[in-house]
């Protein structure tokens, strides 16, 4: 199959049970029809089951902090622990 | 044992009594402590002025109950150190971070805070601000990080926010129970005490918040404390951060220069911890050195 842009070649790949064709030259995909209801469907199932937002924390934060959620309990605790103990 | 902590334990034996065992105590490179029994002596940083640590010893020896009283108000000088004793305490337990008393230790940063300056000797101003320019100066490095902690450094605000009584120098580090195992927390570490924006004593745990680096439970449990007890730094302000982001700014480019200068000192890579403070930094000066990871799904 030839690219419909710059008549490059063209591969299938199979995606999670979807067709997706992709110009070797020009990178363009192709869609056959039914397919980006079935991607949009499977983009809203995975929003759906990602797990949601930290809640904001109580007082406030700075707008320079860490993005939101940036701390992840538990495996940096060690290593800065010295800063909690020491000026 | 070095011939400067020998003569620190013969002070020691002096109030502790003749036959109690001498310890060194692990501290900042520039200070020794040594404990004798019940007995802790000093020995402070080289170049610390006499006349203003005197006044800070004699303030601790007013502030029982929310600072560790000194053993002895005197300051003897041995080996061009200056010497204070102090009653040993236990320390807050390094091994399990989790369990340090962050409700116990904001309600004495709040009551120090209390405690009206005209009721103390005259006091020197509190030890703050002057460490961050001192940790900035020695940042001597060129390359990008150090660039980027620069840059952080030279976008901080003037200094505001509330004066009044504050420790100057305040982490976990500064915190005792005495007498041990059955007293109360207590603040020690007159150093860095004096007048100047009380917000800085709250700085470094709203800095280690703000980087990502402490939990945000512990974090307001702290700041909640802080607040239940009237802390005065905070008093009044309808969002704590109006009065502790300055000083939070400030305290990230202190650990960052000095997290910095410790990993060029020991020849190695920053680590993920350092990174996060110089991180904090790129942000505090407006320039995210670092380009966010395009999503790969």
């Amino acid at each position: 199959m030839q690219c419909p842009k710059c008549r490059g070649n063209m591969r299938t790949y199979e995606r999670n049970g979807v067709h997706i064709e992709q110009c070797e030259n020009c990178r363009g995909i192709f869609l056959d029809y039914g397919e980006l209801e079935t991607l949009t469907r499977l983009e809203s199932q995975y929003s759906q089951h990602a797990p949601p937002p930290p809640p904001p924390p109580a007082h406030g934060a700075p707008a320079w902090g860490a993005p939101h959620g940036g701390y992840h309990h538990g495996h940096r605790q060690r290593s800065w622990v010295g800063m909690l103990f020491s000026s | 044992m070095p011939p400067l902590a020998r003569r620190l334990a013969e002070i020691g034996r002096a109030h502790a009594g003749p036959g109690a065992p001498a310890e060194l105590i692990p501290t900042r490179p520039d200070v020794m402590i040594v404990r004798v029994g019940a007995i802790v002596v000093k020995a402070h940083a080289p170049g610390m002025d006499a006349a203003l640590l005197a006044p800070r010893v004699a303030a601790s020896a007013r502030l029982g109950g929310i600072m560790l009283p000194p053993a002895d108000t005197g300051i003897t000088q041995v080996e061009e150190r200056l010497v204070s004793v102090w009653p040993a305490g236990e320390p807050v337990d390094s091994g399990d971070p989790d369990a340090a008393p962050w409700e116990a230790a904001a309600r004495l940063l709040a009551a120090l805070h209390s405690v009206p300056v005209a009721a103390l000797p005259p006091l020197p101003p509190a030890g703050g601000p002057g460490r961050m320019a001192k940790t900035v100066a020695a940042l001597n490095g060129g390359g990008p990080e150090e660039d980027v902690v620069r840059a952080a450094a030279a976008s901080l605000p003037p200094a505001a926010g509330r004066t009044g009584l504050a420790h100057g120098d305040w982490h976990f580090g500064q915190l005792v129970r005495h007498p041990p195992e059955a007293g109360e927390w207590t603040l020690i570490d007159v150093d860095d005490l004096g007048v100047g924006d009380q917000a800085w004593d709250l700085a470094r745990p709203a800095a280690w918040f703000a980087c990502g680096l402490l939990d945000p439970a512990a974090w307001d449990r702290f700041l909640t404390a802080y607040l239940d007890a009237g802390g005065p730094a905070l008093a009044g302000a309808a969002d704590p951060w109006e009065r502790l982001d300055g000083p939070a700014r400030a305290l990230t480019v202190q650990l960052a220069a000095a997290a910095l200068i410790s990993a060029r000192r020991k020849g190695r890579q920053v680590d993920e911890v350092e990174r996060m403070l110089v991180d904090a930094c790129a942000r505090i000066a407006g320039t995210d050195v670092r380009p966010r990871e395009p999503h790969t799904q």
